[in-house]
């Protein structure tokens, strides 16, 4: 079943935030914001602003009724700077006018001076200092201190990543109103709802019934929408609760990549000690995670790159520890993998470093290393239903790998002007929030006396497909033609207290909710019929719209029991609520069984690199991938390609950019650039594991959003293969691998990759 | 008044001409399937058709409507999703439809608009050009490869497409609405625009100054160009060929004369930016603009191109290599225009190569671009001329290296010396394009690449590396 949206995006009839019809009176704010990365505000001078033509009021902390705090986890976060700022774009006042225009022309007439103070912008320098978010957080198990000396081979090393900007199309934005007696209605582009009703509530000094956030779709989110969405949604409903008028906030495509975060940038040094046979045995690992200026999802991005740091790999002895620094950078959030990639890109480098020392193909290491059934992630879960060497095996059946090597090898023999490179990426995701109390969700199904049905649930559409999901699981549990069934938007006053958006969680969470709620009004009809029809109520079905008792027809339709049903005054409504069993998690410990299930996956690369213009190319990129059951391929499908180029571009071409006074220096679309048309691999072949799928997944079919964005991953290890085969020397971990890094890499030379450096990857093999 | 049509509607606005068409079609005409992604022409979310009357037909390209001034559709016929509702989908919404080409569906109407552009080409379609027609639209969803099946979709649906009465049959074939015939009829009705002023900012296509000021356009008076007879011809006369200040790109790239000489052409130009912002943007905005990697720049300085000036009846002549003074300082006096740039014709035996490098290879500015033209005569180099962008002030004309290669033998040695003083004389800076080390190197590889691509039997690459190394 395609996307129920389809036709509406292909005839551009689909709404969006900016789309929705203004009210009249509408006024519209444009967010001033900090023009420097630290330091304090000695005066705020918006006398000629104010003036400015157009401009109804200006508005600042202190016109806050509530409290001047926005953070989701930690309280660290204001709406509007006070007194001091830490980063450049951080809010200091929300500027509202009859025009957007006059409003964003008012800006300029803004005067704030500032007292500046040195700014941090990376990981390092911060830790250094002092400067941190949170204290450490590690998570162990068995001594690698211990396992050194029974090591055949010890490798060390450091890796660097870059941030990641979502792009998502369609940029932050809310649209607030009054409704009667201090009540708003807020249109807002977030992930998650709740999260914004819960903040506008604590803002405004309201409680959170009076504060209804609905939510049509997204175009886009990727994470980002899931926590930085809030400011705007607050923004617009302080101006719409204090001026009692419509006001819309729209952040402009510069305001949105200066004003907000990314995905975190990690600074991070390896140790990873392995058996003769290539067995890992120990391995330790220090994340140096830029978080920016305040915590945001920091918290909860830091436990996901530690339960990612063995990726599909059992390694007995580990200990992994994650610094969340503080640096004057708009605080880093939540992006499709939410710490997952960070976690994995290390222990792939410490594979592919030690691969290089040793002279073997990384792939020799990956296969020896795959967890098993019943081996045990070093954070306390058993693994079961382990799919690693399945997929490992799958892909290497359906594709022939060993040919394709082969080949690649005669073409560098051959080729001057281009080399080949390959690399292996498998992955292993766990699926649930890592915070246990969000793993639940509630749905809402109206069935209307015509028979056609309502769902709302709390999952919020953002081209995922969740809501054609959503509609399958109705659609199935009810056995009626999907025309009969809409999908409301996700509302907080029909659907409360929702988990955002996220996690990939969504489709198996609310799926779940809805099927308890359909199930729920399905007995009911059930059992109207088998009254009707004199057969236990186990021996009634629905299928096709037809009412079957003992598998025969009874000649009534869904229509026409609904119809009776309402008659004898049976409820036709039913909320459902679901509640992941099995997990669980001691932060304090770091010991637990955190995740639903796992799904597991391998990626295939081979790329050519153009050694003159040091440009690249990925030819092809082979999948298996572990769907489950795919309840519907063609979704499913285009989430792995999807995720799998983002993670491509995140590894290539993607460079976020700060200058040392944290200045945006990739801060628009012309600077900063994601994969094209003509970018993308040449050719993608995703295929399915063969797999009965797994019970806690909606319909057995896994959770898709994020884990095949740690495909992308592949990518840069390919392309590294590719420099070396024209330079060996070329052996840097240093994401993504532009085609700057892939040029100056083919031309390096050797005593310069030498050279001690806290950035440059340095390999001792001892013993 | 401006005066065109949208859709199937006449408009008629006084509106200020600097005003960028998406925000008179969302926010004045509210009609929202228009998206807006970026305002910088880098997304393609406000992609729609404009139409120009030329010999009683219709003829239709794709333009990005957050960069095009109101000033510039009059007389036009402006085609936004809206304007393609049938009671049916389209055969190209249907492609993208049915391949899941759209998840989120933000940037879907651009692709839609793209691809129906294509559609309404006269010439024949193949694969490269309906992917080629949606070069210039992002999307962050899909990973594009339900986007290519959907374009194959919409080439297979073309292969019939009648070359005459192009429109009749795409109307028959449900590609775009019956209005569309009457089209041509209507914009016929519409007056030529009031007199510009000439005095206002010059503006050609737009592609640059609304980037970088769009604000301050909407209040001002502007010298609208694009429409200018005097500056849209190309021709030849004289053993010179003559280039219009307003024509764009696409018209360059596409020019059956221009490809004789330049049998690269196609390729190169691909490599500048995308399908509507090459509709649009001017070669002489590319000039004025003065960036140091303008693309177009460094093709004519490696034409060794003239500049054709005039302020009121005064003309002025200036070869394009001395027209920059400085980081965005030009040889021009105030109210002096480009009218036309021109260069000699290449003579049969001159080979010419452009190279251009950047982060991402189509839709970016470069980090290093560069142009070489030479002549070699019984191996021995006769004629010279060589550009490099990004790694000056200025597009850059490398005065030194020519002078070393004129009158040398070709041979990995000159090569290699010449790469020697190419380097000493460029002074590149390290900015979000590249670090100065980059860009030299880079620089050295591309001068290296325009030998290997020209010469491939005399000049080989390993051999160049191996010189270099050892001097």
């Amino acid at each position: 079943m395609k996307n129920i949206d389809s036709t509406g995006h292909v005839t551009g009839k689909s709404l969006y935030l900016d789309d929705l019809p203004l009210r009249q009176d509408t006024l519209f704010g444009v967010v001033v914001d900090s023009e420097i990365a630290h330091g304090h505000i000695l005066s705020f001078d918006a006398s000629e602003a104010k003036n400015y033509p157009g401009v109804v009021r200006i508005l600042t902390a202190k016109d806050i009724p509530g409290e001047n705090q926005i953070g989701g986890i930690i309280a660290d976060e204001g709406l509007f700077a006070e007194d001091s700022v830490h980063f450049i774009g951080q809010p200091i006042a929300l500027i509202l006018a009859t025009s957007e225009r006059a409003a964003r022309e008012a800006r300029q007439k803004v005067k704030i001076e500032y007292k500046k103070l040195r700014a941090i912008t990376e990981p390092r320098e911060a830790a250094a200092k002092g400067e941190y978010l949170l204290p450490p957080k590690t998570f162990a198990s068995g001594n690698p201190e211990k396992q050194w000396d029974k090591c055949e081979y010890i490798f060390t090393g450091s890796t660097e990543q870059a941030g990641q900007e979502h792009l998502y199309l369609e940029t932050q934005g809310a649209y607030s109103y009054p409704l009667e007696t201090e009540n708003l209605m807020v249109h807002s582009s977030t992930q998650s709802p709740t999260a914004a009703q819960r903040t506008i509530a604590k803002v405004l000094g309201l409680p959170m019934h009076r504060i209804q956030v609905d939510v049509v779709r997204l175009g886009g989110g990727f994470g980002g929408k899931e926590d930085q969405a809030t400011a705007w949604a607050v923004m617009s409903s302080l101006g719409a609760y204090l001026l009692n008028k419509p006001v819309k906030v729209v952040l402009s495509r510069h305001d949105d990549l200066r004003m907000t975060g990314k995905r975190h940038p990690y600074s991070s040094d390896f140790k990873i000690g392995f058996s003769k046979d290539l067995k890992i045995l120990a391995y330790e690992v220090e994340y140096f995670q830029n978080g920016g200026a305040a915590n945001d999802l920091s918290p909860a991005i830091t436990e996901r790159t530690l339960f990612h740091t063995t990726n599909a790999y059992y390694i007995p002895h580990v200990k992994a520890t994650v610094h969340s620094c503080k640096t004057n950078l708009p605080p880093n959030t939540a992006f499709r993998g939410f710490g997952g990639p960070q976690g994995m890109f290390v222990i792939e480098s410490a594979i592919a470093q030690a691969a290089m020392e040793l002279g073997v193909p990384s792939s020799v290491i990956q296969e020896k290393n795959f967890i098993k059934e019943n081996d045990v992630f070093y954070y306390g879960q058993v693994a079961k239903n382990v799919n690693v060497q399945k997929v490992w095996n799958a892909a290497h059946k359906e594709y022939g790998f060993t040919k394709k090597q082969k080949a690649i090898e005669q073409f560098n023999q051959k080729n001057t002007l281009h080399k080949k490179g390959w690399a292996f990426m498998p992955i292993a995701f766990g699926i649930s929030f890592t915070n246990t109390s969000m793993n639940q969700a509630r749905a809402l199904v109206h069935i209307y006396s015509d028979g056609s049905v309502g769902v709302s649930t709390g999952a919020i559409e953002m081209g995922q497909g969740v809501n054609t999901k959503m509609l399958q699981v109705a659609e199935q549990t009810f056995g009626i033609s999907p025309d009969r069934i809409k999908l409301e938007s996700t509302n907080t006053t029909r659907v409360s207290n929702t988990s955002p958006t996220a996690a990939s969680s969504g489709a198996d969470l609310n799926g779940k909710a809805l099927q308890v709620a359909c199930t729920a009004i399905l007995r009911r009809l059930k059992s109207l019929a088998s009254d009707l029809f004199k057969v236990p109520a186990s021996k009634i079905q629905i299928k096709d719209e037809l009412v079957f008792a003992n598998g025969k027809k009874t000649g009534w339709n869904w229509e026409k029991l609904v119809y009776e049903a309402f008659m004898q005054r049976i409820n036709l409504t039913e909320s459902g609520h679901y509640a992941t069993p099995i997990i669980h998690f001691d932060k304090e410990a770091g010991k637990g069984h955190p995740f639903a299930y796992h799904v597991y996956g391998l990626a295939f690369y081979e790329v050519t690199v153009d050694v003159i213009r040091g440009t690249y190319e990925i030819d092809e990129v082979d999948v298996i991938h572990d769907f489950g059951k795919s309840m519907n391929p063609i979704i499913d499908l285009g989430q792995v390609e999807g995720a799998l180029v983002q993670g491509i571009g995140y590894t290539t071409m993607e460079e976020l950019a700060y200058d040392n006074e944290g200045r945006l220096l990739s801060n628009s679309l012309s600077t900063y650039k994601v994969p094209d048309i003509y970018a993308v691999p040449a050719v993608i072949r995703v295929k399915p594991l063969k797999t009965g799928g797994h019970s806690l997944a909606i319909f057995k079919s896994k959770a898709v959003g994020e884990p095949p964005l740690m495909y992308g991953l592949g990518a840069y290890f390919a392309i590294q293969n590719a420099v070396r085969a024209f330079n060996s020397d070329f052996r840097k971990f240093d994401a993504p691998i532009t085609p700057e890094k892939v040029l100056m890499g083919l031309y390096q030379k050797k005593e310069k990759t030498v050279q001690p450096s806290p950035k440059t990857a340095k390999a001792n093999a001892s013993k | 008044m401006i005066s065109f049509i949208l859709n199937n509607q006449l408009i008629t606005t006084d509106k200020p001409e600097g005003m960028v068409l998406v925000d008179f079609i969302r926010y004045e005409h509210h009609m929202m399937g228009t998206k807006i992604g970026c305002r910088e022409g880098d997304c393609g979310a406000c992609t729609v058709l404009e139409g120009t009357l030329r010999e009683g037909t219709v003829e239709y390209k794709s333009i990005l409507s957050c960069l095009a001034p109101l000033g510039n559709v009059h007389g036009k016929h402006i085609v936004t999703i809206e304007g393609l509702e049938q009671e049916n989908l389209s055969p190209v919404q249907q492609a993208m439809s049915d391949r899941a080409a759209t998840q989120c569906g933000f940037c879907t109407p651009g692709f839609i608009m793209s691809l129906t552009a294509h559609s309404l080409k006269k010439e024949a379609s193949d694969k490269e050009k309906t992917i080629a027609s949606v070069s210039g639209n992002i999307c962050r969803c899909t990973g594009y490869k339900s986007i290519e099946l959907a374009a194959e979709d919409v080439n297979s649906e073309l292969k019939n497409k009648e070359k005459n009465n192009t429109t009749e049959w795409l109307v028959k074939h449900g590609f775009v609405p019956e209005y569309f015939l009457t089209i041509a009829e209507k914009l016929k009705q519409i007056k030529a625009p009031m007199n510009n002023n000439k005095s206002g900012i010059p503006v050609g296509g737009g592609t640059d100054l609304f980037v970088q000021k769009a604000d301050n356009l909407y209040y001002s008076d502007l010298n609208l160009t694009q429409e200018n007879p005097q500056m849209k011809q190309i021709e030849f006369s004289n053993g010179r060929c003559f280039v219009g200040a307003a024509v764009n790109a696409t018209e360059m790239m596409e020019n059956k004369m221009l490809q004789q000489h330049f049998p690269g052409l196609k390729q190169y130009f691909k490599l500048i930016s995308s399908e509507p912002v090459r509709n649009m943007g001017t070669l002489a905005g590319n000039i004025v603009n003065a960036s140091p990697i303008a693309d177009l720049v460094a093709f004519f300085l490696a034409l060794d191109a003239t500049v054709h000036l005039k302020k009121g009846n005064t003309e002025r002549e200036i070869p394009l290599r001395e027209l920059y003074k400085g980081y965005k300082q030009l040889d021009l006096n105030q109210n002096e225009l480009i009218e036309k740039v021109s260069f000699k014709i290449p003579e049969k035996e001159n080979v010419f190569n452009f190279e251009k490098v950047s982060k991402r290879t189509h839709l970016d500015i470069a980090s290093v671009n560069t142009a070489i033209q030479l002549q070699v005569k019984n191996g021995t180099i006769t004629l010279a001329h060589l550009s490099a962008g990004g790694v000056f002030a200025y597009p850059f004309y490398a005065y030194k290296t020519v002078a070393l290669l004129v009158g040398k033998t070709l041979s990995h040695s000159t090569i290699s010396e010449a790469a020697e003083v190419l380097l000493k004389e460029i002074a590149p800076i390290s900015d979000i394009r590249g670090t100065k080390e980059y860009k030299s190197l880079l620089l050295r590889q591309l001068f290296f690449a325009h030998f290997v691509k020209l010469f491939p039997k005399e000049i080989h690459f390993s051999e160049l590396i191996e010189q270099t190394e050892n001097s």
